[in-house]
Protein backbone atom coordinates (compact mmCIF):
# COMPACT_ATOMS: atom_id res chain seq x y z
CA UNK A 1 0.00 0.00 0.00
CA UNK A 2 1.04 3.55 -0.64
CA UNK A 3 1.20 5.92 2.31
CA UNK A 4 -0.58 9.08 1.26
CA UNK A 5 -0.69 12.42 3.08
CA UNK A 6 -2.56 15.52 2.10
CA UNK A 7 -1.64 18.60 4.12
CA UNK A 8 -3.02 22.13 4.04
CA UNK A 9 -1.73 25.03 6.14
CA UNK A 10 -4.79 24.68 8.32
CA UNK A 11 -4.65 20.97 8.99
CA UNK A 12 -3.57 17.49 8.04
CA UNK A 13 -6.43 16.50 5.76
CA UNK A 14 -5.49 12.89 5.01
CA UNK A 15 -2.97 10.45 6.29
CA UNK A 16 -3.79 6.93 5.19
CA UNK A 17 -2.66 3.93 3.20
CA UNK A 18 -4.18 3.75 -0.25
CA UNK A 19 -3.71 1.78 -3.44
CA UNK A 20 -3.07 4.59 -5.91
CA UNK A 21 -3.33 8.37 -6.20
CA UNK A 22 -3.49 10.33 -9.44
CA UNK A 23 -1.86 13.74 -9.04
CA UNK A 24 -2.55 16.62 -11.45
CA UNK A 25 1.06 17.70 -12.00
CA UNK A 26 1.88 20.95 -13.80
CA UNK A 27 3.40 18.99 -16.62
CA UNK A 28 0.73 16.33 -16.76
CA UNK A 29 -1.16 13.97 -14.50
CA UNK A 30 0.74 11.11 -12.95
CA UNK A 31 -0.38 8.12 -10.97
CA UNK A 32 1.54 7.12 -7.87
CA UNK A 33 1.63 3.52 -6.72
CA UNK A 34 3.62 1.94 -3.94
CA UNK A 35 7.35 2.03 -4.62
CA UNK A 36 7.19 4.99 -7.03
CA UNK A 37 10.54 6.61 -7.82
CA UNK A 38 11.26 9.78 -5.79
CA UNK A 39 9.85 12.85 -7.49
CA UNK A 40 9.04 16.46 -6.65
CA UNK A 41 6.49 18.24 -8.72
CA UNK A 42 4.35 21.33 -8.60
CA UNK A 43 0.65 20.63 -8.87
CA UNK A 44 -1.83 22.61 -10.91
CA UNK A 45 -5.29 23.36 -9.55
CA UNK A 46 -7.38 20.33 -10.31
CA UNK A 47 -8.65 16.99 -9.17
CA UNK A 48 -6.69 14.59 -7.04
CA UNK A 49 -8.05 11.08 -7.51
CA UNK A 50 -7.61 8.56 -4.72
CA UNK A 51 -8.10 4.83 -5.33
CA UNK A 52 -8.38 3.28 -1.94
CA UNK A 53 -8.36 -0.28 -3.27
CA UNK A 54 -7.50 -1.80 -6.58
CA UNK A 55 -10.52 -1.59 -8.85
CA UNK A 56 -12.54 0.20 -6.15
CA UNK A 57 -14.50 3.38 -6.72
CA UNK A 58 -12.17 6.40 -6.74
CA UNK A 59 -12.57 9.45 -4.53
CA UNK A 60 -11.92 12.87 -5.97
CA UNK A 61 -10.60 15.89 -4.08
CA UNK A 62 -10.05 19.32 -5.58
CA UNK A 63 -6.72 20.86 -4.71
CA UNK A 64 -5.44 24.38 -5.22
CA UNK A 65 -1.93 25.74 -5.07
CA UNK A 66 -0.21 22.47 -4.52
CA UNK A 67 3.06 20.68 -4.47
CA UNK A 68 3.71 16.92 -4.43
CA UNK A 69 6.63 14.94 -3.15
CA UNK A 70 7.18 11.21 -3.45
CA UNK A 71 9.90 9.64 -1.35
CA UNK A 72 10.56 6.28 0.22
CA UNK A 73 7.93 6.99 2.89
CA UNK A 74 5.18 7.63 0.40
CA UNK A 75 3.37 10.49 -1.26
CA UNK A 76 2.90 13.87 0.38
CA UNK A 77 0.75 16.53 -1.24
CA UNK A 78 0.96 20.07 0.14
CA UNK A 79 -1.96 22.20 -0.97
CA UNK A 80 -3.27 25.62 -0.02
CA UNK A 81 -6.83 24.43 -0.32
CA UNK A 82 -8.32 20.98 -0.52
CA UNK A 83 -11.96 19.95 -0.65
CA UNK B 1 -12.28 58.85 56.69
CA UNK B 2 -14.52 58.01 53.79
CA UNK B 3 -18.21 57.82 54.57
CA UNK B 4 -19.94 54.46 54.83
CA UNK B 5 -22.00 55.12 51.76
CA UNK B 6 -18.97 56.05 49.64
CA UNK B 7 -17.20 52.86 50.75
CA UNK B 8 -20.18 50.72 49.88
CA UNK B 9 -20.39 52.25 46.41
CA UNK B 10 -16.68 51.67 45.95
CA UNK B 11 -16.91 48.01 46.98
CA UNK B 12 -19.78 47.40 44.61
CA UNK B 13 -17.95 49.00 41.74
CA UNK B 14 -14.85 46.87 42.34
CA UNK B 15 -17.07 43.82 42.56
CA UNK B 16 -18.60 44.43 39.16
CA UNK B 17 -15.16 45.04 37.67
CA UNK B 18 -14.09 41.72 39.13
CA UNK B 19 -17.03 40.02 37.48
CA UNK B 20 -15.97 41.41 34.11
CA UNK B 21 -12.32 40.43 34.45
CA UNK B 22 -13.34 36.97 35.59
CA UNK B 23 -15.58 36.53 32.57
CA UNK B 24 -12.83 37.79 30.26
CA UNK B 25 -10.42 35.34 31.78
CA UNK B 26 -12.74 32.43 31.14
CA UNK B 27 -13.44 33.56 27.59
CA UNK B 28 -9.70 33.87 26.95
CA UNK B 29 -9.11 30.40 28.35
CA UNK B 30 -11.71 28.93 26.01
CA UNK B 31 -10.31 30.80 23.03
CA UNK B 32 -6.78 29.83 23.97
CA UNK B 33 -7.59 26.15 23.51
CA UNK B 34 -8.96 26.80 20.07
CA UNK B 35 -6.01 28.95 19.08
CA UNK B 36 -3.60 26.34 20.37
CA UNK B 37 -5.32 23.65 18.33
CA UNK B 38 -5.12 25.83 15.23
CA UNK B 39 -1.41 26.42 15.81
CA UNK B 40 -0.89 22.70 16.27
CA UNK B 41 -2.76 21.82 13.09
CA UNK B 42 -0.68 24.25 11.09
CA UNK B 43 2.58 22.64 12.07
CA UNK B 44 2.78 19.64 9.67
CA UNK B 45 2.44 21.82 6.58
CA UNK B 46 5.00 24.36 7.75
CA UNK B 47 7.47 21.64 8.75
CA UNK B 48 7.21 19.81 5.45
CA UNK B 49 7.41 22.91 3.33
CA UNK B 50 10.43 24.07 5.28
CA UNK B 51 12.19 20.76 4.65
CA UNK B 52 11.44 20.83 0.95
CA UNK B 53 12.57 24.43 0.57
CA UNK B 54 15.73 23.73 2.54
CA UNK B 55 16.63 20.71 0.46
CA UNK B 56 15.88 22.54 -2.78
CA UNK B 57 17.77 25.63 -1.73
CA UNK B 58 20.83 23.59 -0.91
CA UNK B 59 20.86 22.27 -4.46
CA UNK B 60 20.46 25.56 -6.24
CA UNK B 61 23.49 27.82 -6.29
CA UNK B 62 22.67 31.42 -5.57
CA UNK B 63 23.48 33.48 -8.62
CA UNK B 64 22.23 36.53 -10.50
CA UNK B 65 19.48 34.51 -12.09
CA UNK B 66 18.21 32.78 -8.96
CA UNK B 67 14.93 33.96 -7.46
CA UNK B 68 15.30 37.25 -5.64
CA UNK B 69 13.38 35.90 -2.67
CA UNK B 70 16.23 33.48 -2.11
CA UNK B 71 19.26 35.49 -3.14
CA UNK B 72 18.10 38.93 -2.03
CA UNK B 73 18.40 42.13 -4.01
CA UNK B 74 22.12 42.29 -3.48
CA UNK B 75 21.65 45.24 -1.15
CA UNK B 76 21.01 45.59 2.54
CA UNK B 77 19.87 49.17 2.78
CA UNK B 78 16.12 49.30 3.31
CA UNK B 79 14.63 47.05 5.97
CA UNK B 80 10.94 46.37 6.28
CA UNK B 81 9.72 45.42 9.73
CA UNK B 82 6.45 43.54 9.62
CA UNK B 83 4.82 43.92 13.02
CA UNK B 84 1.97 41.53 13.81
CA UNK B 85 -0.08 42.49 16.85
CA UNK B 86 -3.57 41.80 18.11
CA UNK B 87 -6.71 43.75 17.36
CA UNK B 88 -7.73 44.13 20.97
CA UNK B 89 -6.09 45.38 24.08
CA UNK B 90 -6.39 44.26 27.70
CA UNK B 91 -3.93 41.48 27.11
CA UNK B 92 -1.24 42.51 29.54
CA UNK B 93 2.06 43.49 27.99
CA UNK B 94 1.44 41.38 24.88
CA UNK B 95 1.28 44.14 22.28
CA UNK B 96 3.73 46.38 24.09
CA UNK B 97 6.34 43.63 24.04
CA UNK B 98 6.02 43.01 20.30
CA UNK B 99 6.14 46.70 19.50
CA UNK B 100 9.10 47.15 21.80
CA UNK B 101 11.01 44.32 20.11
CA UNK B 102 10.34 45.93 16.73
CA UNK B 103 11.43 49.37 17.94
CA UNK B 104 14.61 47.99 19.40
CA UNK B 105 15.44 46.39 16.06
CA UNK B 106 14.56 49.62 14.27
CA UNK B 107 16.89 51.63 16.49
CA UNK B 108 19.66 49.13 15.98
CA UNK B 109 19.24 49.28 12.19
CA UNK B 110 19.09 53.05 12.18
CA UNK B 111 22.30 53.24 14.17
CA UNK B 112 23.88 51.09 11.48
CA UNK B 113 22.75 53.66 8.93
CA UNK B 114 19.93 51.62 7.39
CA UNK B 115 16.54 52.86 6.35
CA UNK B 116 13.65 51.38 8.27
CA UNK B 117 10.07 50.91 7.05
CA UNK B 118 7.14 49.44 8.95
CA UNK B 119 4.33 47.20 7.85
CA UNK B 120 1.61 46.96 10.46
CA UNK B 121 -0.71 43.98 10.73
CA UNK B 122 -3.13 44.41 13.60
CA UNK B 123 -4.67 47.49 15.14
CA UNK B 124 -2.50 47.60 18.23
CA UNK B 125 0.63 48.08 16.17
CA UNK B 126 -0.60 51.51 15.17
CA UNK B 127 1.18 53.09 18.11
CA UNK B 128 4.26 52.83 15.91
CA UNK B 129 2.81 55.63 13.79
CA UNK B 130 3.41 57.94 16.68
CA UNK B 131 7.15 57.31 16.61
CA UNK B 132 7.74 56.49 12.97
CA UNK B 133 4.85 58.25 11.25
CA UNK B 134 6.25 58.46 7.74
CA UNK B 135 8.10 55.16 7.85
CA UNK B 136 4.86 53.20 8.16
CA UNK B 137 4.19 52.04 4.61
CA UNK B 138 1.07 50.01 5.23
CA UNK B 139 -1.51 49.30 7.87
CA UNK B 140 -3.13 45.99 7.09
CA UNK B 141 -6.75 45.83 8.18
CA UNK B 142 -7.46 42.71 10.24
CA UNK B 143 -10.44 43.84 12.30
CA UNK B 144 -12.96 41.60 10.56
CA UNK B 145 -10.96 38.42 11.10
CA UNK B 146 -12.21 36.22 13.87
CA UNK B 147 -10.05 33.16 13.32
CA UNK B 148 -7.03 33.57 11.12
CA UNK B 149 -7.18 31.57 7.90
CA UNK B 150 -4.40 30.89 5.47
CA UNK B 151 -5.94 33.28 2.96
CA UNK B 152 -5.50 36.16 5.40
CA UNK B 153 -1.82 35.34 5.74
CA UNK B 154 -1.54 34.91 1.98
CA UNK B 155 -3.02 38.35 1.37
CA UNK B 156 -0.36 39.91 3.58
CA UNK B 157 2.39 37.81 2.02
CA UNK B 158 1.36 38.71 -1.52
CA UNK B 159 1.33 42.38 -0.64
CA UNK B 160 4.77 42.15 0.91
CA UNK B 161 6.25 40.09 -1.93
CA UNK B 162 4.82 42.55 -4.48
CA UNK B 163 6.43 45.42 -2.60
CA UNK B 164 9.68 43.48 -2.52
CA UNK B 165 9.65 42.99 -6.28
CA UNK B 166 8.80 46.65 -6.75
CA UNK B 167 12.06 47.38 -4.97
CA UNK B 168 10.54 49.01 -1.90
CA UNK B 169 12.87 47.18 0.46
CA UNK B 170 15.76 44.71 0.55
CA UNK B 171 15.24 42.76 3.74
CA UNK B 172 12.07 41.96 5.66
CA UNK B 173 11.76 40.98 9.30
CA UNK B 174 8.66 39.66 10.99
CA UNK B 175 7.79 40.44 14.60
CA UNK B 176 5.31 38.44 16.64
CA UNK B 177 5.00 36.72 20.01
CA UNK B 178 5.95 33.10 20.09
CA UNK B 179 3.66 30.97 22.19
CA UNK B 180 5.75 29.07 24.73
CA UNK B 181 3.06 28.30 27.29
CA UNK B 182 -0.07 29.92 28.63
CA UNK B 183 2.18 31.83 31.03
CA UNK B 184 5.10 32.64 28.75
CA UNK B 185 5.02 34.40 25.41
CA UNK B 186 8.24 35.38 23.74
CA UNK B 187 8.34 38.38 21.43
CA UNK B 188 10.58 37.38 18.52
CA UNK B 189 11.87 38.88 15.32
CA UNK B 190 12.79 36.74 12.37
CA UNK B 191 13.98 37.42 8.85
CA UNK B 192 11.50 36.34 6.20
CA UNK B 193 12.93 37.90 3.03
CA UNK B 194 15.35 36.87 1.64
CA UNK B 195 14.48 33.36 2.77
CA UNK B 196 16.93 32.26 5.40
CA UNK B 197 18.20 28.82 4.46
CA UNK B 198 18.66 26.70 7.57
CA UNK B 199 22.27 25.99 8.39
CA UNK B 200 21.61 22.28 8.42
CA UNK B 201 20.52 22.29 4.78
CA UNK B 202 23.76 20.59 3.82
CA UNK B 203 23.30 17.76 6.24
CA UNK B 204 19.71 17.35 5.18
CA UNK B 205 20.86 16.74 1.69
CA UNK B 206 23.47 14.21 2.65
CA UNK B 207 21.25 12.08 4.79
CA UNK B 208 18.92 10.72 2.41
CA UNK B 209 17.87 8.81 -0.54
CA UNK B 210 17.48 12.16 -2.17
CA UNK B 211 20.08 11.41 -4.76
CA UNK B 212 17.78 10.24 -7.49
CA UNK B 213 14.88 12.61 -7.04
CA UNK B 214 13.26 13.69 -10.24
CA UNK B 215 12.01 17.26 -10.57
CA UNK B 216 9.03 18.35 -12.55
CA UNK B 217 9.64 21.09 -13.73
CA UNK B 218 13.27 21.76 -12.74
CA UNK B 219 14.51 22.70 -9.26
CA UNK B 220 14.61 26.44 -9.94
CA UNK B 221 11.04 26.64 -11.15
CA UNK B 222 9.75 24.65 -8.21
CA UNK B 223 11.71 26.89 -5.89
CA UNK B 224 10.35 30.02 -7.57
CA UNK B 225 6.88 28.62 -7.00
CA UNK B 226 7.47 27.61 -3.42
CA UNK B 227 9.32 30.65 -2.08
CA UNK B 228 6.37 33.08 -2.07
CA UNK B 229 4.31 30.33 -0.49
CA UNK B 230 6.97 29.90 2.13
CA UNK B 231 6.65 33.58 3.05
CA UNK B 232 2.89 33.13 3.39
CA UNK B 233 3.35 30.07 5.56
CA UNK B 234 5.75 31.87 7.86
CA UNK B 235 3.35 34.75 8.23
CA UNK B 236 0.49 32.33 8.81
CA UNK B 237 2.48 30.59 11.49
CA UNK B 238 3.27 33.92 13.11
CA UNK B 239 -0.39 34.92 13.10
CA UNK B 240 -1.42 31.62 14.66
CA UNK B 241 1.28 31.86 17.32
CA UNK B 242 0.19 35.42 17.93
CA UNK B 243 -3.44 34.42 18.35
CA UNK B 244 -2.52 31.80 20.92
CA UNK B 245 -0.11 34.15 22.70
CA UNK B 246 -2.70 36.89 22.81
CA UNK B 247 -5.24 34.67 24.53
CA UNK B 248 -2.63 33.29 26.90
CA UNK B 249 -1.48 36.77 27.78
CA UNK B 250 -5.03 38.02 28.25
CA UNK B 251 -5.91 35.06 30.42
CA UNK B 252 -2.96 35.87 32.62
CA UNK B 253 -3.66 39.57 32.78
CA UNK B 254 -7.30 38.97 33.64
CA UNK B 255 -6.40 36.38 36.25
CA UNK B 256 -4.15 38.94 37.92
CA UNK B 257 -6.82 41.61 37.64
CA UNK B 258 -9.39 39.31 39.23
CA UNK B 259 -7.04 38.55 42.07
CA UNK B 260 -6.21 42.21 42.59
CA UNK B 261 -9.88 43.06 42.64
CA UNK B 262 -10.38 40.37 45.28
CA UNK B 263 -7.63 41.84 47.43
CA UNK B 264 -9.07 45.28 47.02
CA UNK B 265 -12.53 44.12 48.03
CA UNK B 266 -11.06 42.53 51.16
CA UNK B 267 -9.25 45.71 52.10
CA UNK B 268 -12.27 47.88 51.45
CA UNK B 269 -14.53 45.52 53.40
CA UNK B 270 -12.25 45.72 56.42
CA UNK B 271 -12.22 49.47 56.17
CA UNK B 272 -16.00 49.49 55.78
CA UNK B 273 -16.50 47.29 58.84
CA UNK B 274 -14.08 49.37 60.93
CA UNK B 275 -15.84 52.55 59.95
CA UNK B 276 -19.20 51.05 60.74
CA UNK B 277 -17.95 49.83 64.13
CA UNK B 278 -16.48 53.24 64.89
CA UNK B 279 -19.77 54.90 64.05
CA UNK B 280 -21.66 52.51 66.37
CA UNK B 281 -19.17 53.10 69.18
CA UNK B 282 -19.44 56.87 68.83
CA UNK B 283 -23.19 56.65 68.87
CA UNK B 284 -23.14 54.48 72.00
CA UNK B 285 -20.77 56.84 73.75
CA UNK B 286 -23.05 59.72 72.87
CA UNK B 287 -26.14 57.92 74.22
CA UNK B 288 -24.41 56.82 77.43
CA UNK B 289 -22.96 60.23 78.15
CA UNK B 290 -26.33 61.73 77.35
CA UNK B 291 -28.01 59.36 79.83
CA UNK B 292 -25.37 60.13 82.48
CA UNK B 293 -25.94 63.84 82.12
CA UNK B 294 -29.57 63.46 83.14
Amino acid sequence: MLHFELVTPEKLVRSEDVFMVTVPGTEGDFGVLEGHAPIMSTVRDGALVIYRTQGGAPETLTVQGGFAEVNERGLTVLAEHAA
Amino acid sequence: MASLKALKVRINSVKSTQKITKAMKMVAAAKLRRAQDAAQNGRPYADRLEKVVASLASKVTVSESSPKLLGGTGKDQVHLLVVATSERGLAGAFNTNIVRAARRKAEELERAGKTVRFYIAGKKGRVLKRFYGNAVVADHEMGAIKYVSFDDAKAIAEDIVARFHAGEFDVAHLFYAKFVSALVQDPVGQQIIPVAVPANAETLQKTGAEAAVEYEPDEESILADLLPRNVAVQIFRALLENAASEQGSRMNAMDNATRNAGDMINRLSIQYNRTRQAAITTELVEIISGAEAL
